[in-house]
Parts: C-alpha cells; sequence; structure tokens
C-alpha cells in the first residue's frame, strides 16, 4: 500500500524497534525510499534515542556510589535480610 | 562505560543467583556487589520520578535497603534489575504520593488527546555522534527535553530507552498495557524529536562554524 507521509509517522517508533508487521515495513521502506523528510525525520528519531540512552546524559552525583554504599554498610553490619 | 556496566551484563544470572544464595546464608557484605551494576540504572529511574537529583538518590538509598532487608522474597523468575526497578519505582511513588505530587494518568490522557504529536519537518539529518555529548551544551539540551516531557511519557522514555527494558517489562513495572507502553513509547519519542531534532541541528551547525569547518568526527579523529 502506498503511504502518505502521515501514515509512516505513526510507525516510526516500531519501524525504530523492529517491530512493524513485515508487510507494513515494506511499506514505509517504499515511502523512504523518495521522501527525504520522513527519512530525516526516522534518522533524527533514531539518533535521539541512542543519545538519551548514553550514561553521560543523566550522570550520577558525585560521590553517589560512596554514600550508598556507606549508608549499606551501616545495615550490613548490623541486620541480616528479614527471614521469608 | 562505568565499571558497573563492566561487570554487569558480564556476571549473568547466575552468577547473581550465586551472590543471592551467598547473602542469604550469611555472606551479607556481597550484597554490595550484586547492586554494583544497577546504581546507575536505579538513579535514572528515580530521577525520572522525583525530577530532583537528591530526592532521587535518597530514592535509590531506601530501595535499595528495601531489597536487601526483601531479598529473600526475590523469585528468580524476574530479572534482578526488574525487582530492583519496581521497587525503587514504588520508593518514588511513596514520596509522590506523601508530598500529593502523584502522577495523575486521566490528567496526562487529557493533555494526549490535545497534544500535538507531529514530527519536527527536516529536510537532511547530519547525525550527532555519542562524543557531542562531552559537551555540556549537548548534554543540557537532552536532560531538558527529557524532564519537560509529561510524567507518564518521561517514565516509559527512561525505563524504555534510558534503560533498555522490554516492552514487556515496562509494562509490567508500570501496570499498563504493552499497547498502552507502545502509544506513549511513540508519542514520547515524537515529542523529543520535535523539540530536540532542530535544537541538535542548530548546535551542531553552530559547532561546525566555530571549528571552521570540522565535523565532531573529524574533530575526534583529529585527537
Amino acid at each position: 500500500m502506498a503511504l502518505n507521509c502521515q501514515h509512516v509517522w505513526d510507525h516510526i517508533s516500531e519501524y525504530i524497534d523492529g517491530t512493524l508487521d513485515p508487510q507494513v515495513r515494506a511499506d514505509v521502506e517504499r515511502h523512504l525510499a523518495h521522501c527525504e523528510i520522513c527519512s530525516a525525520i526516522i534518522d533524527s528519531t533514531r539518533n535521539i534515542i541512542i543519545l538519551i540512552a548514553d550514561d553521560r546524559v543523566f550522570e550520577l552525583p558525585l560521590d553517589f556510589s560512596k554514600r550508598l554504599h556507606a549508608r549499606l554498610d551501616d545495615v550490613l553490619k548490623h541486620e541480616h535480610p528479614e527471614p521469608v | 562505560m562505568t565499571a558497573s556496566e563492566a561487570i554487569g551484563p558480564a556476571t549473568g544470572n547466575s552468577t547473581e543467583a550465586a551472590l543471592i544464595t551467598a547473602i542469604l546464608a550469611g555472606d551479607r557484605d556481597k550484597f554490595h556487589l550484586l547492586i554494583l551494576p544497577y546504581e546507575g540504572q536505579l538513579f535514572r529511574t528515580a530521577l525520572a520520578l522525583v525530577k530532583n537529583s537528591e530526592e532521587a538518590e535518597d530514592v535509590v538509598q531506601d530501595a535499595v535497603l528495601k531489597a536487601y532487608r526483601k531479598l529473600g522474597s526475590f523469585r528468580g523468575d524476574a530479572k534482578f534489575s526488574t525487582w530492583l526497578i519496581a521497587i525503587t519505582l514504588n520508593e518514588a511513588r511513596g514520596r509522590l504520593r506523601k508530598d500529593n505530587r502523584v502522577i495523575v494518568d486521566s490528567l496526562d490522557e487529557q493533555r494526549e488527546e490535545n497534544a500535538d504529536f507531529t514530527p519536527a519537518a527536516l529536510t537532511d539529518w547530519k547525525e550527532v555522534p555519542l562524543a557531542a555529548l562531552e559537551r555540556q551544551e549537548i548534554r543540557t539540551l537532552v536532560q531538558q527535553a527529557v524532564a519537560e516531557l509529561p510524567d507518564s511519557y518521561r517514565e516509559i522514555v527512561t525505563l524504555r530507552d534510558v534503560e533498555e527494558c522490554s516492552v514487556n517489562d515496562t509494562a509490567q513495572l508500570l501496570g499498563i498495557s504493552v499497547g498502552l507502553v507502545k502509544v506513549r513509547l511513540h508519542r514520547a519519542r515524537l515529542l523529543l524529536q520535535k523539540k530536540l531534532a532542530p535544537q541538535l541541528k542548530r548546535a551542531s551547525k553552530e559547532e561546525k562554524n566555530r571549528r571552521g569547518g570540522r565535523s565532531w568526527f573529524g574533530r575526534l579523529s583529529w585527537l
């Protein structure tokens, strides 16, 4: 089926995740082959998903781990896990 | 890559199961090792809900202590990471509830009906490499775009795209259907694209001008 841009936009997320029905995926790809705008939209969305997954975006506060393990240590010294 | 990531996936479930057995048998210090790979994941999960770094840290500490105390009730049929994230989400939600900052899904749904989920139309896209995140300006743009998402979308994006949980695990963690996870994830991604793509494109162009036409890639190989 020939898809217009709006139809393609409905499928962006699943297209990126690779979970589209093969027939729909083929339709989307046929559209992308000649639509510069939709191709750029999909490329940029995919690029942004990769960027937000990077550890540097939401970095742990300084000494986060040290404080966590220090607090944990206090508890580990004195407590067993609760009996089930 | 952080040290925790380096040991995370490599340790595998069997090592994790062995650690849990050892801890429950009395080797309590091993709990430090058990949670080490997940600290960042738990922090980002908490931050997605409470939106404040200090509070997110408190949430993680409380959640980790709770996980230790309840370790005996962990069942191997779920992933340990999913179990930890579930406890962290509960802790964060508990705080929001206490302060009347509850995430109200129905309000978000009303907003969803009126929101515009059209992506930003671009004619070309030059990839922004991960190396660009070395720049504070780029990190801030990405952080702000995620922070400005409606609450229920930020939760989904954090679990699915930041923590890379499966769609099924995300649905289970949030207590919503797989279908709703997909719809919200799709909309959240479009909102991020709409906001960020033009900003990143602009920042990329400015960087290029500043560097006399040398791209981020070019700069890296040059270094």
